[in-house]
């Protein structure tokens, strides 16, 4: 978690292909609009300064011009070239990023938005985690890019990593597609960019992009079912016992609720609440005996637990690696 | 208060502009056509796409009967306004109630043919997507008729009590503009529901 | 009032029992009244929507605030957003339209005065319909509330599952009938354009104000009915159980941001097209020039209004619709940018060679230009498809449509009322506050949106209610806040400014601009039948004619 770098959200430093290409077409407009800006700034400010009225003018009209057929057709002609240009460069940029094939190596993952987490699916690699996409690093001779398959259990949703890519929504009956390629090791952060409930604010995003060995490590541990540690039995008996499981699933545990986020690897996350608090006992204990002190709103509901089983639903939650 | 300067300006010789009424009722034409074309859309879109029957091929019956009363009120409501305009009152009235009674065979043509459905087949506005688009979009139009009956009712009325002169007629026209709309959209319903929907 | 007494016979000012006043002004079908109604309605939610802005400032300062809640946050966007569109905007653009136009072509009234009427009311009573969701937005037993849905309400929030209660169908109610209330008026304003107007004055002499709003009722006609229809489909859906939006039932989230936007891009020009027609009265007067280009800025503008029908998907672009959809939804929308172009030249033509007297008006409407042109090229800057991908739903893209709102409608607006209060009132409104309004205004402007892009650019979404500190987006949140309470000053000293003058203001005369068309004709403020003979024109300026009889406008048209 010790960055040199702090994870960043700014669309001007792309760390993938098609924030990269976004960049670039991106400054092309922006250079573009800046002339045209500059231009017609300048026409204005010339007619404001030159033009105003004077004591002496005062007295007698200027003269009186109705119009102009050569210069309408000139500030008419020049636009259109213009645009022409512009949709040109945008066409290819579309296609160049929408209709990329997915070559053999991608990795595949399914995402659903929830009322307000993410469900992170792997098919191929039969992984279901939360809120923490973890996906490899992309080496541009043997990409591995990751393609999202986008769904939503309820409203919309918009997945947004401003510096892996630009945002596409999430919308129920309605599966959407984006990828990603990564250029650079580290944790991405974005967060739900299409307004889906009271929490809408606190849908937050992580993405770790892994070097290749760490990646394989990542998907190693989540292929294996929840770790029983015998220390944390009471604990479990509790969650077993109460709604918990109505909406969580611990792989292996009758626990299989598909509500909430799957807590079979829970302590392999940095944060809990989608990204809203960090993932430390402290925090899971609120979150467990008070969701709204952190994430007022969210749908997690506050359990009422006494204080001895929540020390220890909060000692299993700690057990599960 | 005088009211100041007058341009001095001679009158054009000629100054006509067009009949307010109808601009208005065509603007409000327009404005109705394009809330029809978003039903019309929607049911288009939807065709096919209900998870659970009834589907229309399965329920729906063609009211050709009924259609050819709404279709002929259009001309029965042309020629009382050119009847009126040529003050022929009593061939007016009669048309005109005759408009009257084909728009209302129609609505009741559209009450049996609900009350099959949501009584025989079970197709309610909830049922499925089907419903909701079907109910909605006839029931739209039904809801247009309604209304078209309503204003030709209260015509009829003062024309009853002889207050309709021959120089109204072109208001009269302005209602049969409305009128003939209503018909037009039932074209549209007609075509998209009972042709293309099946 | 004594300076009044002088000026003014004492019969005209005759006092009548308050009742019978507000009788009268609840009664009227008087252009006129109406549109002073529709100005004083939307100046009030003006204020309404501008405390629901402060709010959501104030909540933004920094990060973690606890200022409001989240459910206070969400529905102060939606009904700020929701006010302004519809229930300041709207009302305003129509007042100065009823206002304006019969006086400019030369009518009496307009063509239906009481579908007028009826159309102010359904537009009044809708605004309350709106408030009133506060109170019964879940229903009176309960703390009410009221809708937290966007202002766009996408489906399937506004199913019942996620939006229990009735504050939502508050929201549909009130846009339902405020909409029919504005298909009416656009109905009457196409009539009276049509249908009224005074001898001579052929489409092609009609001042631009009504040409352009000729325009901008004929796109409500066609586009504001998709909404009204979507919201019937809303209301089937919570009410009988319908499922034109139900996922679960195969409806589609996807239908109704079309039909939403289908409406909601071309209300954008709806907007915007009132405003260049204030532009296009005020620019010509005070830089002493006729329009430039008069018959391009007509074709530019029905050019607006057609393209702008094709570009609503541009709201879309991340919605997932095939990379060709997107494609021509990018190409429209750049395109909507050539006739825009066109007419920000004309103006800067008709100002080029003139005499240009910044009077306050003026001041907006070159303030108008400027930003506007700003606006315009964000605006470019998002048609673009893949960046939009990367704006749109950000700050940046709250930073482009205020700066077209605010930049642009708003300050044409100010423009408008500096120019047209002293006809409607017969007293001018103060320069000197006018000054401090504008300046005041430009400078939070400014702090407030240009600011604004950056934290977009740095990735803050819309409609959020609080953000993480490590995100860098504290100062640049502050600093718009900041902008946005000067503003708020501003808009004090202008409300201010219109009741003061309305007391104390100094008299403004037929023609205190020395202007050129018909409404500067006839008396400040001017009697209930506009003219004692109805004028006749042979140009557009038919003013002009009259105070240059050796140069007039018919000879050169």
């Amino acid at each position: 978690m010790a960055l040199a770098d702090p994870p960043g959200t700014n669309i001007f430093a792309p760390q993938s292909t098609p924030a990269k290409s976004i960049l670039d077409l991106s400054i092309f407009v922006l250079s573009i609009t800046g002339i045209i800006f500059v231009v017609v700034f300048t026409l204005l400010v010339y007619s404001i300064s030159k033009f105003h009225a004077t004591a002496a003018g005062a007295k007698r009209e200027p003269a009186q011009v109705y119009g102009s057929t050569q210069i309408e057709l000139a500030w008419t002609i020049i636009p259109v070239l213009i645009v022409v240009v512009l949709f040109l460069a945008t066409a290819r940029s579309i296609h160049a990023i929408q209709d990329a094939p997915e070559p053999p190596g991608a990795i595949d993952v399914t995402a659903i938005g929830h009322q307000y987490w993410w469900e992170f699916r792997y098919p191929k690699l039969g992984i279901i985690t939360a809120n923490e996409l973890h996906i490899p690093l992309s080496d541009p001779n043997h990409p591995t890019p990751t393609f999202l398959q986008l769904l939503s259990a309820d409203t919309d949703h918009s997945f947004w990593i401003p510096e892996l890519a630009g945002k596409t929504d999430l919308i129920p009956n309605h599966p959407n597609r984006m990828w990603m390629d990564p250029h650079r090791t580290g944790i991405f952060l974005g967060q739900c960019a299409q307004y889906c409930g009271t929490q809408h604010a606190k849908m937050l995003l992580r993405v770790s992009v892994d070097s290749p060995e760490d990646f394989a490590a990542w998907v190693r541990t989540q292929q294996q079912p929840a770790g029983r540690n015998s220390s944390a039995t009471a604990g479990r008996q509790v969650f077993e016992h109460t709604a918990c499981i109505n909406c969580h699933t611990v792989s292996g545990t009758p626990a299989d609720g598909r509500f909430g986020p799957d807590l079979t690897h829970l302590m392999s996350r940095a944060t809990i609440a989608s990204g809203a608090a960090e993932n430390t006992p402290a925090n899971l204990r609120l979150w467990i005996q008070d969701p709204d002190a952190i994430k007022p709103g969210s749908l997690m509901p506050a359990m009422k637990l006494s204080d001895a089983d929540l020390d220890a639903v909060v000692n299993y939650m700690e057990t599960l690696h | 208060m005088s009211a100041a300067t007058i341009p001095p300006v001679e009158m054009p010789q000629s100054w006509t502009l067009p009949y307010r009424a109808k601009v208005g009722m065509v603007s409000l034409i327009i404005a109705e056509s394009a809330i029809f074309t978003i039903f019309v859309v929607a049911y288009l879109f939807y065709l096919g796409k209900s998870i659970s029957g009834p589907t229309p091929k399965e329920v729906l019956e063609t009211p050709i009967f009924f259609t050819i009363c709404l279709l002929s009120s259009s001309l029965t409501i042309h020629f009382a306004g050119r009847s009126l305009e040529r003050n022929h009152r009593g061939a007016f009235l009669g048309l005109w109630a005759l408009t009257i009674l084909l728009g209302g065979l129609f609505l009741i043509g559209t009450g049996m043919e609900w009350h099959r459905l949501i009584y025989q087949h079970g197709l309610t506005i909830s049922t499925n997507l089907f419903g909701t688009t079907y109910y909605s979009l006839v029931g739209l139009h039904a809801f247009h008729v309604t209304a078209g009956l309503i204003m030709l009712t209260i015509v009829l009325l003062f024309a009853l009590a002889g207050k309709v002169q021959q120089d109204q007629f072109r208001r009269v026209d302005t209602l049969a503009l409305y009128w003939h709309f209503v018909d037009a959209v039932w074209v549209v319903v007609f075509t998209v529901v009972y042709i293309v929907g099946r | 009032m004594s300076s009044n007494a002088i000026t003014i016979p004492a019969l005209q000012v005759q006092e009548k029992p308050w009742v019978d006043r507000l009788h009268e002004w609840v009664t009227t079908v008087d252009h006129k009244r109406l549109g002073i109604l529709y100005i004083v309605y939307a100046l009030t939610f003006l204020l309404f929507g501008g405390f629901e802005a402060l709010i959501i400032r104030i909540q933004l300062m920094h990060s973690h605030s606890n200022f409001v809640s989240p459910q206070v946050f969400n529905r102060m966007f939606t009904m700020h957003g929701t006010t302004m569109i519809f229930f300041v905007a709207m009302p305003v653009l129509f007042g100065f339209a009823n206002y304006m136009v019969p006086l400019m072509i030369g009518a009496r009234d307009m063509a239906f005065p009481r579908l007028n009427a009826f159309s102010f009311w359904l537009m009044a009573f809708g605004g309350l319909l709106l408030y009133f969701s506060f109170l019964g937005g879940s229903g009176l037993y309960g703390a009410g509330n009221a809708p937290d849905v966007g202002w766009w309400a996408y489906a399937p929030l506004t199913a019942r599952a996620f939006s229990p209660g009735h504050s939502s169908d508050y929201w549909t109610l009130a846009l339902l009938v405020s909409g029919f209330g504005s298909i009416g008026t656009a109905i009457n304003i196409i009539a009276t354009v049509l249908c009224m107007r005074c001898p001579g004055m052929k489409l092609t002499r009609m001042p631009l104000f009504a040409w352009l709003n000729l325009v901008m009722s004929g796109m409500v006609l066609i586009t504001l009915t998709p909404l009204s229809a979507a919201q019937i489909m809303l209301l089937i859906d919570r009410y009988l159980g319908g499922h034109f939006f139900d996922a679960q039932a195969g409806g589609s989230a996807v239908l109704w941001m079309h039909f939403f936007w289908i409406f909601g891009h071309p209300e954008v020009y709806i907007l915007i097209i009132p405003s260049f027609a204030f532009m296009s009265e005020i620019v010509p007067v005070f830089s002493r020039k006729p329009i430039f280009g008069y018959p391009v800025m007509v074709a530019a503008t029905v050019c607006i209004a057609f393209v702008s029908m094709s570009v609503w998907a541009h709201h879309m672009f991340t919605v997932g619709m095939s990379s060709y959809a997107n494609s021509f939804f990018a190409i429209t929308s750049m395109m909507v940018g050539i006739p825009t172009g066109i007419k920000i030249f004309n103006w800067i033509g008709t100002m080029w060679g003139g005499q240009i007297e910044f009077k306050t008006a003026m001041l907006f409407a070159i303030g108008f230009l400027f930003q506007f042109l700003i606006a315009g090229l964000t605006g470019i800057m998002l048609a673009t498809a893949p960046f939009d991908w990367q704006l749109t739903l950000s700050y940046f893209v709250i930073a482009h449509f205020h700066y077209v709102i605010v930049g642009g409608i708003l300050f044409a607006l100010f423009g408008a009322f500096y120019y047209w209060y002293p006809k409607i009132t017969g007293r001018m409104l103060s320069e000197r506050l006018g000054k401090w309004h504008f300046w005041l205004f430009l400078i939070g402007f400014h702090v407030c949106f240009d600011v604004m892009h950056i934290p977009g650019l740095l990735g803050m979404p819309r409609r959020i209610y609080t953000y993480e500190p490590n995100r860098g987006w504290d100062t640049l949140n502050l600093i718009v806040s900041i902008g946005a309470f000067i503003q708020g000053i501003a808009i004090l000293i202008f409300v201010w400014n219109l009741v003061s003058s309305y007391f104390n203001g100094a008299e403004a005369g037929n023609d205190p601009w020395d202007a050129w068309t018909l409404e500067w004709s006839t008396t400040s403020p001017p009697p209930a039948y506009n003219f004692a003979t109805l004028p006749v024109v042979a140009s557009r300026r038919p003013l002009w004619d009259l105070k240059h009889p050796e140069d007039p406008d018919s000879l050169y048209e």
